[in-house]
Protein backbone atom coordinates (compact mmCIF):
# COMPACT_ATOMS: atom_id res chain seq x y z
CA UNK A 1 0.00 0.00 0.00
CA UNK A 2 1.40 3.61 -0.90
CA UNK A 3 2.04 5.37 1.78
CA UNK A 4 1.14 9.14 2.08
CA UNK A 5 3.35 11.31 3.61
CA UNK A 6 1.76 13.87 6.34
CA UNK A 7 2.41 17.96 5.28
CA UNK A 8 4.65 19.41 7.28
CA UNK A 9 4.67 22.69 7.87
CA UNK A 10 7.57 23.74 8.90
CA UNK A 11 9.48 21.91 5.81
CA UNK A 12 6.95 23.77 3.72
CA UNK A 13 7.61 27.32 5.48
CA UNK A 14 11.99 26.51 4.64
CA UNK A 15 10.94 25.61 1.28
CA UNK A 16 8.40 28.60 0.57
CA UNK A 17 11.79 30.59 2.16
CA UNK A 18 14.16 28.89 -0.03
CA UNK A 19 12.46 29.44 -3.05
CA UNK A 20 12.07 33.00 -2.22
CA UNK A 21 15.80 33.88 -1.10
CA UNK A 22 16.65 31.65 -4.75
CA UNK A 23 14.06 33.96 -6.77
CA UNK A 24 15.64 36.98 -5.22
CA UNK A 25 19.35 36.27 -5.32
CA UNK A 26 18.15 35.43 -9.27
CA UNK A 27 16.33 39.08 -9.50
CA UNK A 28 19.92 40.44 -7.69
CA UNK A 29 22.11 38.66 -9.79
CA UNK A 30 20.35 39.66 -13.52
CA UNK A 31 20.39 43.25 -11.71
CA UNK A 32 23.50 43.73 -11.49
CA UNK A 33 24.26 42.04 -14.92
CA UNK A 34 21.80 44.53 -16.37
CA UNK A 35 22.95 47.61 -14.79
CA UNK A 36 26.49 46.64 -16.16
CA UNK A 37 25.40 46.33 -19.65
CA UNK A 38 23.31 49.66 -18.91
CA UNK A 39 26.82 51.24 -17.86
CA UNK A 40 27.96 49.99 -20.82
CA UNK A 41 25.55 51.13 -23.31
CA UNK A 42 25.91 54.73 -21.69
CA UNK A 43 29.51 54.87 -21.79
CA UNK A 44 29.24 53.91 -25.59
CA UNK A 45 26.87 56.27 -26.03
CA UNK A 46 28.47 59.09 -24.46
CA UNK A 47 31.77 58.52 -26.72
CA UNK A 48 29.11 58.31 -29.89
CA UNK A 49 26.39 60.27 -29.34
CA UNK A 50 24.90 59.58 -32.66
CA UNK A 51 24.15 56.38 -31.69
CA UNK A 52 21.04 57.44 -29.40
CA UNK A 53 17.84 56.81 -30.48
CA UNK A 54 16.50 60.83 -30.35
CA UNK A 55 13.59 59.62 -32.32
CA UNK A 56 12.58 57.07 -29.64
CA UNK A 57 13.27 59.43 -26.53
CA UNK A 58 11.31 62.12 -27.92
CA UNK A 59 8.09 59.11 -28.29
CA UNK A 60 8.76 58.27 -24.82
CA UNK A 61 8.53 61.81 -23.59
CA UNK A 62 5.29 62.34 -24.83
CA UNK A 63 4.45 59.10 -23.43
CA UNK A 64 5.79 59.56 -20.01
CA UNK A 65 5.43 63.45 -19.86
CA UNK A 66 2.82 65.12 -22.11
CA UNK A 67 0.26 62.39 -21.96
CA UNK A 68 0.59 62.05 -18.71
CA UNK A 69 -0.08 65.51 -17.62
CA UNK A 70 -3.87 65.49 -17.44
CA UNK A 71 -3.95 62.67 -15.04
CA UNK A 72 -1.00 63.49 -13.05
CA UNK A 73 -2.79 67.14 -12.76
CA UNK A 74 -6.31 65.50 -11.98
CA UNK A 75 -5.12 63.28 -9.18
CA UNK A 76 -2.57 65.96 -7.20
CA UNK A 77 -5.62 68.53 -6.99
CA UNK A 78 -7.58 65.83 -5.71
CA UNK A 79 -4.70 64.72 -3.24
CA UNK A 80 -4.48 68.42 -2.38
CA UNK A 81 -7.91 68.50 -1.52
CA UNK A 82 -8.15 65.39 0.82
CA UNK A 83 -5.04 66.62 2.80
CA UNK A 84 -6.12 70.34 2.81
CA UNK A 85 -9.45 68.50 4.40
CA UNK A 86 -7.77 66.59 7.22
CA UNK A 87 -5.60 69.31 7.96
CA UNK A 88 -8.25 72.06 8.22
CA UNK A 89 -10.36 69.38 10.87
CA UNK A 90 -7.96 69.61 12.69
CA UNK A 91 -6.54 73.02 12.25
CA UNK A 92 -10.38 74.27 13.14
CA UNK A 93 -10.09 72.53 16.67
CA UNK A 94 -7.28 75.06 18.02
CA UNK A 95 -8.36 78.09 16.03
CA UNK A 96 -4.75 77.48 13.66
CA UNK A 97 -6.68 77.27 10.06
CA UNK A 98 -3.99 79.64 8.48
CA UNK A 99 -1.71 76.72 8.91
CA UNK A 100 -3.78 74.83 6.62
CA UNK A 101 -1.55 75.68 4.16
CA UNK A 102 2.07 74.63 5.97
CA UNK A 103 0.54 71.69 6.08
CA UNK A 104 -0.69 71.00 2.68
CA UNK A 105 2.50 72.95 1.13
CA UNK A 106 4.88 70.75 3.09
CA UNK A 107 3.07 67.42 2.32
CA UNK A 108 2.94 67.95 -1.63
CA UNK A 109 6.24 69.37 -2.43
CA UNK A 110 8.29 67.26 0.09
CA UNK A 111 6.25 63.85 0.08
CA UNK A 112 3.07 63.60 -2.15
CA UNK A 113 3.72 65.42 -5.35
CA UNK A 114 6.89 63.24 -6.00
CA UNK A 115 5.06 59.71 -4.64
CA UNK A 116 1.84 60.58 -6.27
CA UNK A 117 4.15 61.19 -9.86
CA UNK A 118 5.74 58.22 -9.55
CA UNK A 119 2.94 56.23 -8.88
CA UNK A 120 0.77 56.98 -12.13
CA UNK A 121 4.36 56.99 -13.55
CA UNK A 122 4.59 53.46 -12.49
CA UNK A 123 1.17 52.80 -14.09
CA UNK A 124 1.71 54.22 -16.98
CA UNK A 125 5.41 54.06 -17.88
CA UNK A 126 6.80 51.63 -15.70
CA UNK A 127 3.94 48.80 -17.26
CA UNK A 128 4.29 50.04 -20.58
CA UNK A 129 8.29 49.59 -20.90
CA UNK A 130 7.84 46.16 -19.49
CA UNK A 131 5.23 45.08 -21.93
CA UNK A 132 6.96 46.45 -24.85
CA UNK A 133 9.83 44.79 -24.39
CA UNK A 134 8.12 41.33 -23.03
CA UNK A 135 6.54 41.69 -26.37
CA UNK A 136 9.43 42.31 -28.33
CA UNK A 137 10.81 39.47 -27.30
CA UNK A 138 8.00 37.35 -27.84
CA UNK A 139 8.31 38.54 -31.40
CA UNK A 140 12.42 38.03 -31.58
CA UNK A 141 12.48 41.13 -32.07
CA UNK A 142 15.15 41.52 -29.22
CA UNK A 143 17.37 38.41 -30.94
CA UNK A 144 17.35 40.66 -34.26
CA UNK A 145 18.71 43.34 -33.10
CA UNK A 146 21.49 41.23 -31.44
CA UNK A 147 22.25 39.62 -34.56
CA UNK A 148 22.06 42.71 -35.84
CA UNK A 149 25.05 43.80 -34.05
CA UNK A 150 23.22 46.11 -31.30
CA UNK A 151 22.85 46.30 -28.04
CA UNK A 152 19.18 45.59 -26.94
CA UNK A 153 19.90 47.43 -23.62
CA UNK A 154 21.56 50.52 -25.11
CA UNK A 155 18.84 50.46 -28.27
CA UNK A 156 15.45 49.96 -26.00
CA UNK A 157 16.65 51.19 -22.41
CA UNK A 158 18.74 54.42 -22.71
CA UNK A 159 16.04 56.18 -24.33
CA UNK A 160 13.21 55.43 -21.90
CA UNK A 161 15.88 56.22 -19.02
CA UNK A 162 16.58 59.66 -20.36
CA UNK A 163 13.29 60.26 -21.59
CA UNK A 164 12.20 59.56 -17.82
CA UNK A 165 14.47 61.33 -15.93
CA UNK A 166 13.86 64.35 -18.36
CA UNK A 167 10.09 64.67 -18.05
CA UNK A 168 9.39 63.29 -14.21
CA UNK A 169 11.04 66.27 -12.75
CA UNK A 170 8.64 68.59 -14.89
CA UNK A 171 5.69 66.33 -14.11
CA UNK A 172 6.58 66.43 -10.17
CA UNK A 173 6.89 70.45 -10.57
CA UNK A 174 2.90 70.32 -12.73
CA UNK A 175 1.55 67.65 -9.61
CA UNK A 176 3.19 70.28 -6.69
CA UNK A 177 0.87 72.85 -8.36
CA UNK A 178 -2.22 71.39 -8.80
CA UNK A 179 -1.50 69.58 -5.26
CA UNK A 180 -1.32 73.49 -3.87
CA UNK A 181 -4.08 74.68 -5.67
CA UNK A 182 -6.18 71.40 -4.57
CA UNK A 183 -4.83 73.05 -1.08
CA UNK A 184 -6.08 76.31 -1.95
CA UNK A 185 -9.29 75.51 -2.91
CA UNK A 186 -10.16 73.95 0.63
CA UNK A 187 -8.40 76.80 2.55
CA UNK A 188 -10.62 79.28 0.56
CA UNK A 189 -14.10 77.86 0.14
CA UNK A 190 -13.71 75.96 3.76
CA UNK A 191 -11.95 77.76 5.86
CA UNK A 192 -12.96 81.14 4.94
CA UNK A 193 -9.41 82.20 4.37
CA UNK A 194 -8.91 85.12 1.80
CA UNK A 195 -6.76 84.19 -1.24
CA UNK A 196 -4.22 86.60 -0.53
CA UNK A 197 -3.64 85.55 2.96
CA UNK A 198 -3.59 81.89 1.70
CA UNK A 199 -1.06 82.18 -1.23
CA UNK A 200 1.01 84.46 1.48
CA UNK A 201 1.55 82.03 3.94
CA UNK A 202 2.60 79.09 1.12
CA UNK A 203 5.03 81.87 -0.45
CA UNK A 204 6.05 82.69 3.51
CA UNK A 205 6.80 78.64 4.35
CA UNK A 206 7.89 77.27 1.41
CA UNK A 207 11.58 77.79 0.29
CA UNK A 208 12.23 76.57 -2.96
CA UNK A 209 14.77 73.91 -1.57
CA UNK A 210 11.66 72.79 -0.32
CA UNK A 211 10.28 72.59 -4.28
CA UNK A 212 13.94 71.33 -5.40
CA UNK A 213 14.05 68.01 -3.04
CA UNK A 214 11.02 67.15 -3.72
CA UNK A 215 11.85 67.48 -7.73
CA UNK A 216 15.56 65.74 -6.78
CA UNK A 217 13.86 62.42 -5.01
CA UNK A 218 11.69 62.26 -8.77
CA UNK A 219 14.98 61.72 -10.62
CA UNK A 220 15.79 58.62 -7.96
CA UNK A 221 12.02 57.52 -9.01
CA UNK A 222 12.48 57.60 -12.22
CA UNK A 223 15.39 55.37 -12.34
CA UNK A 224 14.22 52.95 -10.42
CA UNK A 225 11.00 53.13 -12.78
CA UNK A 226 12.37 52.78 -16.16
CA UNK A 227 15.07 50.10 -15.27
CA UNK A 228 12.66 47.86 -12.84
CA UNK A 229 9.57 48.32 -16.10
CA UNK A 230 12.91 47.59 -18.57
CA UNK A 231 14.55 44.92 -16.14
CA UNK A 232 11.33 42.88 -15.86
CA UNK A 233 10.44 43.23 -19.86
CA UNK A 234 14.06 41.44 -20.20
CA UNK A 235 13.15 38.85 -17.59
CA UNK A 236 9.65 38.13 -19.19
CA UNK A 237 9.14 34.24 -20.67
CA UNK A 238 8.45 34.16 -24.65
CA UNK A 239 4.63 33.97 -23.85
CA UNK A 240 1.64 35.55 -23.31
CA UNK A 241 1.33 35.08 -19.82
CA UNK A 242 4.91 35.87 -19.17
CA UNK A 243 4.14 38.90 -20.62
CA UNK A 244 1.43 39.78 -18.27
CA UNK A 245 3.43 38.28 -15.25
CA UNK A 246 6.64 40.67 -16.07
CA UNK A 247 4.30 43.76 -16.32
CA UNK A 248 2.38 42.82 -12.90
CA UNK A 249 5.79 42.48 -11.25
CA UNK A 250 7.24 45.26 -12.86
CA UNK A 251 4.39 47.31 -11.18
CA UNK A 252 4.68 45.68 -8.02
CA UNK A 253 8.47 46.03 -7.76
CA UNK A 254 8.53 49.59 -9.20
CA UNK A 255 6.18 50.74 -6.38
CA UNK A 256 7.70 48.89 -3.53
CA UNK A 257 11.31 49.95 -4.51
CA UNK A 258 9.77 53.30 -4.93
CA UNK A 259 8.38 53.30 -1.29
CA UNK A 260 11.76 52.15 0.21
CA UNK A 261 13.59 54.65 -2.19
CA UNK A 262 11.26 57.61 -0.68
CA UNK A 263 11.92 56.34 3.43
CA UNK A 264 14.96 55.97 2.83
CA UNK A 265 15.31 59.92 0.72
CA UNK A 266 13.30 60.98 3.77
CA UNK A 267 15.61 60.01 6.75
CA UNK A 268 18.90 61.70 4.08
CA UNK A 269 16.68 64.94 4.00
CA UNK A 270 16.13 64.94 7.30
CA UNK A 271 19.72 64.22 8.79
CA UNK A 272 20.50 67.66 5.94
CA UNK A 273 17.75 69.34 7.62
CA UNK A 274 15.14 69.94 5.24
CA UNK B 1 37.30 30.85 -60.07
CA UNK B 2 34.03 29.78 -58.31
CA UNK B 3 34.04 30.37 -54.46
CA UNK B 4 31.66 27.01 -53.97
CA UNK B 5 32.94 24.52 -52.04
CA UNK B 6 35.01 26.76 -49.63
CA UNK B 7 33.29 25.90 -45.72
CA UNK B 8 31.75 28.96 -44.09
CA UNK B 9 30.21 27.72 -41.44
CA UNK B 10 32.03 24.60 -39.09
CA UNK B 11 30.00 23.28 -36.12
CA UNK B 12 32.50 21.29 -34.18
CA UNK B 13 31.08 19.21 -31.42
CA UNK B 14 28.51 21.38 -30.30
CA UNK B 15 25.83 20.51 -27.53
CA UNK B 16 23.46 22.86 -26.22
CA UNK B 17 20.53 23.70 -24.40
CA UNK B 18 18.97 25.85 -21.36
CA UNK B 19 19.52 25.86 -18.14
CA UNK B 20 20.82 22.52 -17.34
CA UNK B 21 18.91 20.85 -19.66
CA UNK B 22 20.71 19.44 -22.83
CA UNK B 23 19.20 19.37 -25.83
CA UNK B 24 21.66 18.38 -28.63
CA UNK B 25 24.93 17.00 -28.02
CA UNK B 26 28.00 16.02 -30.79
CA UNK B 27 27.09 18.15 -33.50
CA UNK B 28 29.72 18.58 -36.26
CA UNK B 29 28.85 19.46 -39.81
CA UNK B 30 29.92 22.04 -42.13
CA UNK B 31 28.06 24.56 -44.49
CA UNK B 32 29.78 25.31 -48.06
CA UNK B 33 29.59 28.92 -49.74
CA UNK B 34 26.77 28.70 -52.12
CA UNK B 35 24.92 25.99 -50.59
CA UNK B 36 21.30 25.60 -49.44
CA UNK B 37 21.82 24.17 -46.51
CA UNK B 38 18.70 22.55 -44.32
CA UNK B 39 18.17 21.42 -40.49
CA UNK B 40 15.60 18.99 -40.41
CA UNK B 41 14.01 17.39 -37.08
CA UNK B 42 11.08 16.23 -35.29
CA UNK B 43 9.31 18.54 -33.23
CA UNK B 44 11.03 19.59 -29.91
CA UNK B 45 14.40 18.13 -31.76
CA UNK B 46 16.27 21.55 -31.35
CA UNK B 47 16.34 23.00 -34.69
CA UNK B 48 16.01 26.36 -33.69
CA UNK B 49 17.85 25.58 -30.08
CA UNK B 50 20.85 24.72 -32.76
CA UNK B 51 19.99 28.20 -35.38
CA UNK B 52 19.97 30.32 -32.03
CA UNK B 53 23.60 28.87 -30.58
CA UNK B 54 25.04 28.85 -34.26
CA UNK B 55 24.39 32.56 -34.62
CA UNK B 56 26.37 33.38 -31.22
CA UNK B 57 22.57 34.40 -29.19
CA UNK B 58 23.22 31.73 -26.85
CA UNK B 59 26.54 30.21 -25.73
CA UNK B 60 26.90 26.15 -25.82
CA UNK B 61 27.79 24.01 -23.48
CA UNK B 62 30.82 22.73 -25.31
CA UNK B 63 32.26 22.57 -28.84
CA UNK B 64 32.40 25.60 -31.48
CA UNK B 65 30.85 27.39 -34.55
CA UNK B 66 33.41 28.92 -37.21
CA UNK B 67 31.60 31.32 -39.13
CA UNK B 68 34.03 32.35 -41.99
CA UNK B 69 37.01 30.74 -40.42
CA UNK B 70 36.33 32.90 -37.15
CA UNK B 71 34.54 31.31 -34.01
CA UNK B 72 31.75 32.53 -32.62
CA UNK B 73 31.59 30.94 -29.21
CA UNK B 74 35.24 32.01 -28.24
CA UNK B 75 35.57 35.45 -29.02
CA UNK B 76 35.67 38.71 -27.21
CA UNK B 77 31.94 40.71 -27.50
CA UNK B 78 32.90 43.08 -29.66
CA UNK B 79 34.24 40.27 -32.30
CA UNK B 80 31.10 38.69 -31.77
CA UNK B 81 28.92 41.59 -32.45
CA UNK B 82 31.40 42.16 -35.58
CA UNK B 83 30.88 38.74 -36.75
CA UNK B 84 27.27 38.72 -36.36
CA UNK B 85 27.43 41.82 -38.81
CA UNK B 86 28.67 39.72 -41.59
CA UNK B 87 25.45 37.60 -41.98
CA UNK B 88 21.73 37.79 -41.67
CA UNK B 89 18.91 36.23 -39.74
CA UNK B 90 15.40 36.06 -40.65
CA UNK B 91 13.40 34.85 -37.76
CA UNK B 92 10.04 32.79 -37.88
CA UNK B 93 7.64 35.88 -37.90
CA UNK B 94 9.57 38.43 -39.60
CA UNK B 95 10.81 40.18 -36.30
CA UNK B 96 10.74 43.49 -37.69
CA UNK B 97 10.65 46.31 -35.51
CA UNK B 98 7.12 47.29 -34.30
CA UNK B 99 7.52 50.70 -34.15
CA UNK B 100 9.26 51.43 -36.98
CA UNK B 101 8.25 51.14 -40.74
CA UNK B 102 9.57 48.09 -43.56
CA UNK B 103 11.51 51.14 -44.86
CA UNK B 104 13.02 52.03 -41.32
CA UNK B 105 13.71 48.76 -40.26
CA UNK B 106 15.83 47.55 -43.54
CA UNK B 107 17.89 51.22 -42.94
CA UNK B 108 18.68 50.88 -39.15
CA UNK B 109 21.91 48.66 -39.88
CA UNK B 110 22.51 50.38 -43.52
CA UNK B 111 22.90 53.54 -41.00
CA UNK B 112 24.39 52.15 -38.03
CA UNK B 113 27.32 50.09 -40.09
CA UNK B 114 27.71 52.49 -43.36
CA UNK B 115 28.89 55.84 -44.32
CA UNK B 116 25.51 55.49 -47.62
CA UNK B 117 23.73 59.31 -47.70
CA UNK B 118 20.16 59.16 -47.69
CA UNK B 119 19.56 59.17 -51.55
CA UNK B 120 21.67 55.77 -51.50
CA UNK B 121 20.25 54.63 -48.18
CA UNK B 122 16.37 54.73 -50.14
CA UNK B 123 17.97 53.27 -53.29
CA UNK B 124 18.84 50.44 -51.24
CA UNK B 125 15.94 50.17 -49.37
CA UNK B 126 13.80 50.27 -52.99
CA UNK B 127 16.53 47.28 -54.39
CA UNK B 128 16.04 44.92 -51.04
CA UNK B 129 12.28 45.70 -51.33
CA UNK B 130 11.94 44.74 -55.10
CA UNK B 131 14.20 41.72 -54.80
CA UNK B 132 11.80 40.31 -52.13
CA UNK B 133 9.09 41.42 -54.37
CA UNK B 134 7.56 44.21 -51.36
CA UNK B 135 7.64 47.13 -53.88
CA UNK B 136 6.18 49.93 -52.42
CA UNK B 137 5.93 48.74 -48.91
CA UNK B 138 8.83 51.63 -47.28
CA UNK B 139 6.28 53.52 -45.32
CA UNK B 140 4.10 50.59 -44.02
CA UNK B 141 4.51 49.70 -40.50
CA UNK B 142 5.16 45.79 -40.07
CA UNK B 143 1.67 45.43 -38.52
CA UNK B 144 0.11 46.27 -41.97
CA UNK B 145 1.65 43.34 -43.27
CA UNK B 146 0.64 39.54 -43.83
CA UNK B 147 2.54 36.61 -42.37
CA UNK B 148 4.51 36.25 -45.82
CA UNK B 149 5.01 39.50 -46.26
CA UNK B 150 6.74 39.78 -42.83
CA UNK B 151 8.89 37.37 -43.46
CA UNK B 152 9.75 38.61 -46.41
CA UNK B 153 10.31 42.28 -45.16
CA UNK B 154 12.56 40.64 -42.43
CA UNK B 155 15.14 39.12 -45.64
CA UNK B 156 14.95 42.48 -47.29
CA UNK B 157 16.54 43.93 -43.47
CA UNK B 158 18.36 40.92 -43.87
CA UNK B 159 20.39 41.60 -46.41
CA UNK B 160 20.61 45.10 -45.91
CA UNK B 161 24.48 44.80 -45.36
CA UNK B 162 24.36 42.44 -48.19
CA UNK B 163 25.47 39.27 -46.36
CA UNK B 164 27.16 36.28 -48.38
CA UNK B 165 25.44 34.11 -45.34
CA UNK B 166 21.94 34.31 -44.35
CA UNK B 167 19.95 32.30 -41.75
CA UNK B 168 16.64 31.56 -42.30
CA UNK B 169 14.18 30.16 -39.09
CA UNK B 170 11.48 28.13 -40.43
CA UNK B 171 10.75 30.04 -43.49
CA UNK B 172 7.27 28.18 -44.22
CA UNK B 173 5.84 28.15 -41.03
CA UNK B 174 2.61 29.60 -40.79
CA UNK B 175 2.23 30.04 -44.74
CA UNK B 176 0.07 28.78 -47.12
CA UNK B 177 1.55 26.54 -49.59
CA UNK B 178 1.88 28.99 -52.29
CA UNK B 179 3.30 31.93 -50.66
CA UNK B 180 6.06 29.06 -49.14
CA UNK B 181 6.73 27.80 -52.55
CA UNK B 182 7.17 31.92 -53.40
CA UNK B 183 9.71 32.25 -50.89
CA UNK B 184 11.54 29.31 -51.35
CA UNK B 185 11.81 30.25 -54.87
CA UNK B 186 12.90 33.57 -53.44
CA UNK B 187 15.87 31.64 -51.25
CA UNK B 188 16.71 29.78 -54.58
CA UNK B 189 16.96 32.54 -56.87
CA UNK B 190 19.28 34.63 -54.07
CA UNK B 191 21.73 31.77 -53.93
CA UNK B 192 21.61 31.42 -57.90
CA UNK B 193 22.25 35.02 -58.59
CA UNK B 194 24.44 36.44 -55.55
CA UNK B 195 26.04 33.06 -54.55
CA UNK B 196 24.69 33.85 -51.16
CA UNK B 197 25.00 30.60 -48.62
CA UNK B 198 21.71 30.17 -47.20
CA UNK B 199 21.07 27.71 -43.70
CA UNK B 200 17.30 26.75 -43.49
CA UNK B 201 15.49 25.56 -40.49
CA UNK B 202 12.42 23.51 -41.61
CA UNK B 203 10.36 20.79 -40.84
CA UNK B 204 8.70 21.38 -44.39
CA UNK B 205 9.61 18.45 -46.28
CA UNK B 206 8.47 20.44 -49.71
CA UNK B 207 11.23 23.43 -48.98
CA UNK B 208 13.62 20.43 -47.85
CA UNK B 209 13.26 18.70 -51.44
CA UNK B 210 12.53 21.52 -53.03
CA UNK B 211 15.97 24.12 -52.67
CA UNK B 212 18.27 22.51 -50.40
CA UNK B 213 21.58 20.76 -51.53
CA UNK B 214 22.65 19.15 -47.90
CA UNK B 215 20.55 18.46 -44.91
CA UNK B 216 20.70 17.51 -41.16
CA UNK B 217 18.29 15.33 -39.28
CA UNK B 218 17.81 16.08 -35.74
CA UNK B 219 16.08 13.59 -33.59
CA UNK B 220 14.41 14.61 -30.33
CA UNK B 221 15.18 11.13 -28.80
CA UNK B 222 18.30 11.08 -29.79
CA UNK B 223 19.66 14.27 -28.79
CA UNK B 224 21.75 14.51 -31.96
CA UNK B 225 21.87 14.40 -35.72
CA UNK B 226 21.08 11.44 -36.62
CA UNK B 227 21.69 11.66 -40.74
CA UNK B 228 23.65 14.20 -42.76
CA UNK B 229 23.64 14.46 -46.77
CA UNK B 230 21.94 14.93 -49.53
CA UNK B 231 17.85 14.88 -49.39
CA UNK B 232 17.19 13.08 -52.10
CA UNK B 233 19.62 10.70 -51.82
CA UNK B 234 18.49 10.14 -47.82
CA UNK B 235 15.50 9.57 -48.62
CA UNK B 236 16.34 6.77 -51.08
CA UNK B 237 19.23 4.98 -49.55
CA UNK B 238 19.07 5.81 -45.67
CA UNK B 239 19.76 2.40 -43.81
CA UNK B 240 18.51 4.31 -40.60
CA UNK B 241 14.50 3.47 -40.29
CA UNK B 242 13.57 6.80 -38.54
CA UNK B 243 15.27 9.20 -41.22
CA UNK B 244 13.99 6.74 -44.12
CA UNK B 245 10.56 6.66 -42.54
CA UNK B 246 10.88 10.48 -41.72
CA UNK B 247 11.28 11.62 -45.37
CA UNK B 248 9.29 8.85 -46.87
CA UNK B 249 6.06 8.74 -45.05
CA UNK B 250 5.14 12.61 -45.09
CA UNK B 251 5.92 12.32 -48.84
CA UNK B 252 3.64 9.38 -49.25
CA UNK B 253 0.66 10.76 -47.22
CA UNK B 254 1.37 14.08 -49.42
CA UNK B 255 1.21 12.44 -52.57
CA UNK B 256 -2.32 10.44 -51.27
CA UNK B 257 -3.27 13.73 -50.42
CA UNK B 258 -2.70 15.04 -53.78
CA UNK B 259 -4.31 12.42 -55.56
CA UNK B 260 -7.32 12.63 -53.76
CA UNK B 261 -7.53 16.54 -54.42
CA UNK B 262 -6.81 15.84 -58.18
CA UNK B 263 -9.53 12.96 -58.09
CA UNK B 264 -11.89 15.08 -55.71
CA UNK B 265 -11.92 12.10 -53.74
CA UNK B 266 -10.55 14.32 -50.76
CA UNK B 267 -14.36 14.72 -49.12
Amino acid sequence: MQKTLKPNPFVDMVDKIGGAADTIGRDFYFFVCFLGLLLKATKDIIRHPGKLRIKDMLYYMDLCGSQAVPIVLCICYLMGVILGFQFALQAQKVGAEIYVADGVGFSILKELGPFMVAIISTGRAGSAFAAEIGTMKVNEEISALQTMGFSPVGFLVVPKLLAMLLTMPILIVFGDFAGLLGGFTVGVTMMDLTPVAYIDRTFEVLLPSTLTMGVLKGLVFATIISLVGCMRGFQSTSDAQGVGRSTTSAVVTSIFLVVVADAILTRLYTMWGY
Amino acid sequence: MSAKGKKIVEVENLSVGYGNNLVLKDINFTVNTGDIFGILGDSGAGKSTLLKHMIGLYNPFSGDVKIFGESIVNCAEYEKNKLMRSFGVTYQGGALLGSMTVGENIALPIETYTDLNKTDILKRIKEKLALVDLVGTEDVMPSELSGGMKKRAGLARALALNPSLLFFDEPSAGLDPITSVELDELLSRLRDQFNTTIVIVTHELASIFGITDTIIMLSKDAKTMVAEGDPKELREKSTSPWVHDFLNRQEHNKAKQNIKYETGDFL
